[in-house]
């Protein structure tokens, strides 16, 4: 019996960020829905009270029935039987109840029969479905495809689609293939016209599908005859009702064992083209790729919840030497850590999340009506920023959920390499996390040219400029410094005007960005609730002059033509 | 094919979380300390409610449930879970009932709601373990009752079937609408509360409780009758005060005392087979086992 809504009071501290105020009114155009539908707000009070009312059932459902279900579901999995997918019986209960709570479809318009949440509140069940079962988070946070859907389908495949993905039926993006994984324009899965029909048909394979047998697939395929690259690539919809899709086989994974990793194969499948010929990756693919980035920081801000969580029973109940382990420095330094760790990752999620929603929104509001100068740039503001954030929150918070599993089973000592605790199933499920939807090294190829352009340093000075409670201003002026120091780092490496040289530095820059930006958002967070994050605030803050000073050890001592003692022949 | 349902249900002190500060120094129940909530066997009954509900379109399922005012929560978590409305019996008339004063306030409630196929409700409620309410409403109201059920199979042609849990195995039986159910706790969980039904639901109030805080949303209950959760008090329901509360109560309590087990109920066995096969001997014996 647990809620894992009620039982975190940082959620409930991001759900009421001052942001929201602006975030609900752009998202409710003004509470006009409220005269057509009887469960849309009246106004931002009564918006804000049905949030908190939904992540209380959200809450409830995931911890007394996903994270129940959670340890068998890891050890069952799901099997293939006639090149069909069956969920472990837990998972398929999980998906029952969730649909029961009406949570399905979060993000969806009400016309679609959806409940019109913003982002924030929707990421926020994927980030309590992975403390759960981080597995069942994928699933979980697939729903968001239907994102894609409402932004680039037509009418017809709206209202087709979107009320089946609210009613519970599941999604999946086909994208990589075995030759097309990082580097997706090396796509091949081929979409050839049926005129006879007047429908496309997809053949040919896909590889490492993230619930694979889905009822409502997003493909990429090429549908220009002749292309090799990018260019040539759409996105099509493929409805499960219609066949022709088998799956071949599922991966036995390390972890995220619940959620099936699919291989499938197309033969003639029938299927309808979303949005135009030869976006599929260029726009399409960007757009959904961005929306699943942001679940995967959910998905590793929930297992860092849980880790944290499991450390510090653990570090408290055992006993050594005469005393709690928790009592040893070398142990309470490691749980402090895990938690600034956490507190950071999340804070950055929801910064990326509200970017995200201004933007999104603004976006659709721009479909019905012409945007007022400042609404547009505030869309190309926001826009920027979630572009900028998206990247450096999946770097650090995947980093980070690794190392706060890791440092969770050191704390278990020898038990936690046993199965009897789950710190080893969570410490198996993140490390995927820094893998999919793009490596860590591709979050600094897409981040880096925020370093380079300035993004995250405006956005620096902007949090330096916000007024905060006044005894905040040591940590604050210790940032200052680290500021500084990155105002030094990049022109160093930027004007070498290199760009091997640069790729190879990269890395030292972005995370450098990161570190004062997730201690920028901590100091925030514990001007508006700083019995929750102000030890995490300090502690961060210790944690990132400590990064900054090797990175920038390592940048100015390291001459550039060392770096023959790395390439590799 | 649809079906009137009425679900009967309770608001009860979590007894299943007892703390130190449970009871009164009187003995009584320290309601204060602990929270009020859907009696879990009550859910059950919503559940196998609902389901009928789901099979059978244009069904209803109306909650009924006696209690002060703040037992109107009862009625907004049936709304929240997917029922179509229900009713507050409450008036100071009705406190201190026993199951005889409570099952008749009940009857002359559900005759007031009038037409109906299939009562539902929960075996026993965890405040009192009485098991008693369920079936002398069913026979105040001159209708069968089937107690003990675990599942619901069917509702046809006027026709109820029923598999009941019971203490060694399972029954089926049929029986006759209208009809009176009792639901074990061996009954699948109640769905939960749905995201679209508490931002529908979430200001249904009572007319007290509308009266009590005056806010801005009172005015959305003059286009939304739904919101409207109905409060019966005695008069309402035509019922007999002398039969109601304390007065209807035949049943007084003496006495209460707390019961602490002293003796602990352990037993030291070395490993020997003779030990092990007496004690196995021993658990059949008394029923623990097989």
């Amino acid at each position: 019996m647990a809620n894992f809504y009620l039982d975190n009071p940082s959620l409930k501290h991001h759900l009421n960020h001052p942001l929201m105020k602006r975030i609900v009114a752009l998202k409710e155009r003004d509470y006009t829905d409220a005269e057509k539908y009887d469960y849309a707000p009246i106004n931002f009070d009564d918006a804000m009270d049905s949030y908190e009312k939904v992540m209380e059932i959200a809450g409830e459902v995931i911890g007394d029935v996903v994270a129940v279900n959670a340890e068998e579901v890891d050890h069952v999995g799901p099997t293939v039987e006639n090149n069909r997918v069956i969920y472990a019986a837990g998972t398929a209960q999980n998906l029952k109840a969730t649909t029961q709570a009406g949570l399905m479809g979060l993000s969806m318009p009400r016309r679609y029969t959806g409940l019109n949440f913003p982002m924030v509140p929707f990421v926020m069940t994927s980030d309590m479905a992975a403390r759960a079962d981080a597995g069942f988070s994928n699933l979980w946070a697939l729903q968001d495809c239907a994102e894609t859907l409402y932004e680039f389908g037509n009418e017809e495949q709206r209202q087709s689609f979107i009320p089946r993905v609210c009613a519970g039926e599941t999604m999946s993006m086909d994208l990589t293939e075995p030759d097309a994984g990082s580097d997706l324009q090396a796509v091949m899965l081929k979409a050839t016209f049926d005129e006879a029909n007047d429908c496309w048909r997809l053949n040919g394979v896909k590889r490492f599908i993230t619930n694979g047998d889905a009822d409502i697939h997003l493909v990429l395929a090429r549908s220009e005859e002749g292309t090799k690259d990018g260019r040539g690539l759409s996105m099509f919809i493929y409805d499960k009702k219609d066949g022709g899709v088998n799956v071949r086989r599922i991966e036995n994974k390390m972890g995220i064992k619940g959620s099936p990793t699919c291989e499938l194969t197309y033969k003639n499948a029938k299927a309808q083209l979303c949005g135009e010929r030869r976006l599929g990756l260029i726009k399409y693919v960007m757009s959904l790729m961005n929306g699943a980035r942001l679940g995967i920081i959910a998905q590793a801000t929930g297992l860092s919840e849980a880790a944290y969580r499991e450390a510090v029973a653990y570090a408290k109940d055992r006993k050594q030497f005469g005393k709690a382990i928790i009592e040893f420095p070398a142990v309470y330094e490691m749980i402090s850590n895990i938690r600034a760790k956490l507190d950071g990752s999340r804070s950055i999620l929801y910064e990326t999340a509200r970017f995200v929603d201004i933007y999104k929104i603004l976006e659709d509001i721009e479909k019905e009506r012409k945007l007022e100068p400042d609404e547009k740039a505030e869309l190309k503001k926001y826009k920027k920023l979630a572009d900028a954030f998206t990247p450096l929150g999946k770097l650090f918070a995947t980093e980070y959920a690794n190392q706060n599993t890791y440092d969770t089973i050191q704390i278990h000592g020898g038990s936690g390499f046993m199965k009897d605790y789950p710190c080893e199933r969570y410490y198996r499920d993140a490390r995927i996390t820094n893998i999919y939807e793009g490596t860590s090294q591709l979050q600094v190829v897409a981040a880096i040219r925020h370093v380079l352009t300035g993004t995250y340093l405006a956005q620096m000075k902007a949090y330096q400029a916000e007024q905060l409670n006044p005894e905040l201003d040591g940590l604050k002026a210790r940032l200052a410094k680290l500021v500084e120091i990155y105002e030094q780092l990049v022109p160093k490496i930027a004007d070498a005007k290199d760009e091997v040289y640069l790729d190879f530095q990269a890395r030292r820059l972005v995370e450098s960005a990161g570190h004062i930006i997730l201690s920028y958002l901590l100091l925030s967070d514990t001007d508006r609730t700083p019995e929750e994050f102000r030890r995490s605030a300090e502690v961060y803050v210790t944690y990132a002059e400590t990064e900054i000073a090797k990175i920038q050890k390592f940048i100015n001592e390291f001459p550039i033509e060392n770096l023959e003692y790395y390439k590799q022949v | 094919m649809g079906l009137k349902i009425i679900v009967l249900a309770k608001q009860v002190p979590d007894t299943r979380n007892v703390g130190k500060d449970a009871m009164t120094p009187e003995g009584t129940v320290n309601r204060a300390a602990l929270a009020a909530i859907f009696n879990p066997e009550d859910l059950n009954a919503l559940e196998q409610a609902l389901r009928l509900k789901d099979e059978y379109s244009d069904s209803t399922v109306t909650l009924l449930t006696m209690g002060p005012p703040r037992a109107a929560d009862i009625i907004r978590e049936g709304l929240f879970r997917g029922s179509d409305g229900g009713y507050l019996l409450t008036d100071r008339a009705f406190a201190g009932a026993d199951t005889l004063a409570t099952s008749y306030a009940i009857s002359m409630a559900i005759k007031k709601i009038g037409d109906f196929d299939l009562i539902v409700c929960g075996r026993q409620a965890i405040d009192g373990d009485t098991a008693q309410v369920g079936p002398q409403v069913a026979e105040k109201l001159g209708i069968p009752q089937i107690t003990y059920t675990e599942e619901i199979q069917s509702v046809k042609n006027g026709k109820i079937t029923v598999k009941r849990r019971l203490e060694h195995g399972v029954e089926i039986v049929e029986g006759k609408l209208p009809m009176l159910v009792t639901v074990n706790g061996s009954a699948p969980d109640c769905r939960p509360r749905n995201a679209k039904l508490i931002q529908r639901f979430k200001y249904a109030k009572t007319a007290s409780e509308r009266n009590a805080e005056e806010s801005n949303y009172s005015r959305l209950s003059a286009s939304r009758t739904y919101l409207n959760i109905g409060e019966w008090s005695t008069a309402d329901v035509n019922a007999d005060i002398k039969q109601c509360g304390l007065s209807g109560s035949p049943t007084k309590v003496k006495k209460i005392e707390n019961v602490v087990f002293q003796a602990k109920e352990s037993k030291t066995l070395d490993s020997s087979d003779q030990q092990i096969e007496e004690l196995i001997v021993e658990l059949i014996t008394n029923h623990t086992i097989g």
